[in-house]
């Protein structure tokens, strides 16, 4: 994933920060209680929602289950459209291809659709590395670009800015890239928009080479799909002569049809829209009509590993509409940096430590980034259950066992740092097998209750920190049933 | 019917009073409610922590002590949701595993007769109106493995609108988790601690003097936040209010 994420922190320091900024909470927390409320109206309108989830899930699992032969159904119906496929292993390889494909060209610059896949592979910083500066044309992607800032969110990558913080970046940083912010800006959407329209449209008119990704790839036509509000996307794909399409294998629907599901859950879901203003499906080349030549760059980058795992495999069906995110009460305190990934909220707590794996102390964080509220499995439109991945994850930290990286099977050792929490949880699974112990146990903590202290040292700070202890009672439940035989008998 | 109460261990460590108030409650209306001694725990924080072979010797433990009973009656959503949801997902990662179909057909008896108390209340007893009486402000907070994994509904609003002298009041934000989330309030105290103060700050904003959940571990993380702020509120637990009368109020 992208390099400006490499070195995190894990989740519960980066959070920390972002917690305390008083200016991100309000942002945040305005932000996704807009689309929160939004969305729950557009979804409520239709009356078969639950069909519609249950009929998503099934396409993207079938798919998933037969991703081998729809991938190669795929790649024969775009060659056959004048298209040309490449396969890219990892990140390293398709920003390799993307890098040859655009010099290729004899290109230096080219122009974004916004792209999940593009952002994942930190495709701008290896062009940049190849003296290929690459433009985001996406308005919140634009934001984020010119103020060298990271992505917070997948459909708003900017959410973490206000309208006056926008209007900063835009009047100081907008000369650099190109045609400079109008004299006398003001933090009006209006006026930051044109400022953003002037900009762009000297890039789309000059580009000879877009890139994007796709939302859907329909395995038996070859067709790519791209949903959007702006606008900007569709300039990208139909003005520049070569266009380069970076797109997850887990993208592909089988057939045309399928698309009826999602077009209709996607907007819904994800800008609270009941149709996207943009809808783009190119097929392969036609003459006299768009980009002369398509290059359509398939991903794994950890996907078919993640595939091989029966419980986390569902994140594949995720179609990144931000609905979790939206609802989600960690991801509205924490913010989505915390996540360090570009995959960030209760999807990316799955996603990150599946396709990156576990290894660094911010993916082995984030599968506890969760109070497991269960807010994001309620709005998938897809019905992931990200709680269920979730402790799925946490006990691969804890425990270790077996996983596949990079195609081979191999067995993880169990996290470090929790060596600790591992003794007690054997410890109190000892008692609790054994009701005497518990009862000794809580004998004990009564006797002692008035030399308790009120707040805890060491670890134990974490609880009450900010929180009192509740006061241990004189006696156990238990014993008082015993006493009084349930309050039928001796004093109650 | 052989009812048996699953009170939980943090029911019966910490809060002896709301196991007391469940069994007042129950007997009154006419149910024979026993506690079977062996109880200790269900295992759910093992389970959601990551520690799923932790769990299963829990698991299988609670399956054998409340095995003959004909319902077991728990005063918690989230160990209600533990037996009803998980225990059924326990036994099939243990048959993924190779392990055969031992722990689901042991765990398989208890899971359909394990109900949370609104769910017995209302759905068993067949009762809303269950004679209490508190003359209280009352704000009523869902947590969530009640709601969103039993699908608990109105079934506790109903039960509270019953009960005479309660004024309901609605809680704004109502279904936002308070942030307590079990191991999550250590491993991300920051997260958990501003999720519950800004609970607290919604239950306040209603005027309420208490606010009523079907859950104690979220009562104490929302009343340890609320005691902490110095708000004056107090976490009551719903069978503490429904096992209040005018003659045996509750303290």
């Amino acid at each position: 994933m992208s390099g400006t994420f490499v070195g995190m922190p894990a989740f519960p320091e980066a959070a920390r920060d972002a917690v305390r900024d008083t200016t991100l909470r309000g942002n945040l927390r305005h932000a996704t209680h807009t689309i929160r409320a939004k969305r729950a109206k557009a979804v409520a309108e239709v009356t078969d929602w639950a069909e519609l989830r249950e009929a998503g899930k099934r396409i993207k699992d079938h798919t998933l289950r037969h991703l081998d032969r729809y991938l190669e159904q795929l790649e024969e119906s775009v060659t056959a459209a004048g298209g040309t496929v490449h396969w890219a292993a990892d990140a390293g390889e398709a920003n390799r291809i993307v890098a040859r494909l655009v010099k290729e060209t004899g290109e230096s610059e080219v122009v974004k659709v916004k792209s999940m896949a593009t952002q994942e592979i930190g495709l701008n910083e290896a062009l940049e590395a190849e003296g290929i500066r690459a433009y985001e044309t996406d308005l919140a992607e634009l934001i984020v670009q010119l103020g060298e800032d990271r992505p917070s969110h997948i459909l708003v990558p900017a959410i973490h800015r206000n309208r006056g913080e926008i209007r900063e970046i835009f009047a100081r940083e907008m000369g650099e890239w190109g045609r400079p912010a109008p004299e006398g800006l003001t933090d009006t959407p209006a006026e930051l928009a044109e400022a953003a329209r002037l900009h762009l449209r000297e890039k789309f008119l000059r580009a000879k080479v877009g890139i994007s990704g796709a939302n859907f790839m329909v395995a038996d036509t070859g067709t790519l799909v791209v949903v959007e509000s702006e606008g900007n996307g569709r300039m990208c794909l139909t003005l520049p002569e070569t266009l380069i399409s970076v797109v997850g294998i887990e993208k592909i629907v089988p057939t045309w049809r399928d698309l009826e599901v999602f077009l209709q859950t996607l907007p819904r879901s994800s800008t609270a829209e009941r149709m996207n203003p943009y809808t783009s499906t190119w097929t392969g080349t036609t003459q006299e009509d768009g980009p002369r030549t398509f290059h359509l760059v398939l991903l794994d980058n950890g996907r078919t590993d993640t595939l091989a795992d029966e419980v986390g495999r569902q994140a594949l069906r995720c179609i990144r509409c931000s609905a979790c995110l939206n609802v989600c009460p960690v991801y509205e305190r924490a913010g989505g940096h915390a996540y360090g990934s570009v995959y960030p909220g209760p999807i990316g707590a799955i996603l990150s430590p599946q396709l990156r794996g576990t290894g660094s102390a911010v993916d082995a964080s984030l599968p506890y980034a969760s109070s497991l509220c269960g807010a994001c499995y309620e709005v998938c439109p897809v019905a992931i259950d990200i709680p269920e991945v979730l402790v799925h994850l946490r006990e691969r930290v804890v425990e270790g066992g077996p996983v596949t990286r990079a195609g081979n099977k191999v067995v993880l050792q169990p996290a470090k740092g929790h060596a600790a929490e591992r003794a007690a949880m054997r410890a109190a699974r000892w008692a609790f097998t054994r009701p005497g112990a518990l009862r000794a146990g809580q004998r004990l903590a009564s006797r002692t209750r008035r030399l308790h202290p009120r707040t805890l040292p060491g670890p134990g700070r974490a609880w009450s920190g900010t929180r009192d202890l509740p006061p241990v009672p004189a006696e156990p439940f238990r014993d008082w049933w015993k006493r009084t035989q349930g309050g039928k008998g001796g004093a109650a | 019917m052989r009812v048996a109460l699953f009170l939980t261990c943090v029911n019966d460590t910490l809060y002896p009073d709301t196991g007391r108030a469940v069994v007042r409650l129950l007997t009154r209306l006419g149910v024979d409610v026993d506690f079977p001694m062996a109880q200790t725990c269900c295992g759910q924080a093992h389970y959601n922590t990551g520690y799923r072979h932790e769990a299963e010797p829990l698991a299988r433990h609670f399956a054998e002590v409340f095995r003959d009973y004909e319902a077991i009656v728990t005063p918690s959503g989230s160990c209600g949701a533990m037996v009803r949801e998980l225990y059924p997902r326990m036994g099939e990662r243990a048959r993924a595993e190779g392990r055969g179909d031992t722990l689901a057909a042991t765990l398989a008896p208890v899971v359909p007769k394990t109900y949370e108390l609104t769910e017995f209340l209302v759905d068993v007893l067949g009762v809303t109106d269950v004679g209490a009486y508190y003359p209280h402000k009352v704000t009523y907070h869902p947590t969530c493995h009640g709601l969103r994994g039993l699908g608990l509904g109105e079934r506790p609003l109903r039960l509270l609108r019953a009960v005479q002298g309660l004024e309901l009041a609605e809680l704004p934000g109502a279904e936002e988790c308070c942030g307590f989330g079990g191991t999550f309030a250590l491993k991300n105290s920051d997260v958990s601690a501003a999720m519950g103060a800004d609970k607290v700050r919604n239950a306040e904003s209603t005027g309420a003097g208490v606010l009523c959940a079907a859950d104690n571990s979220c009562l104490m993380h929302i009343g340890g936040t609320m005691t902490r702020l110095r708000t004056g509120m107090r976490p009551v637990h719903i069978a503490e209010i429904l096992a209040s009368t005018e003659e045996e109020p509750a303290v």
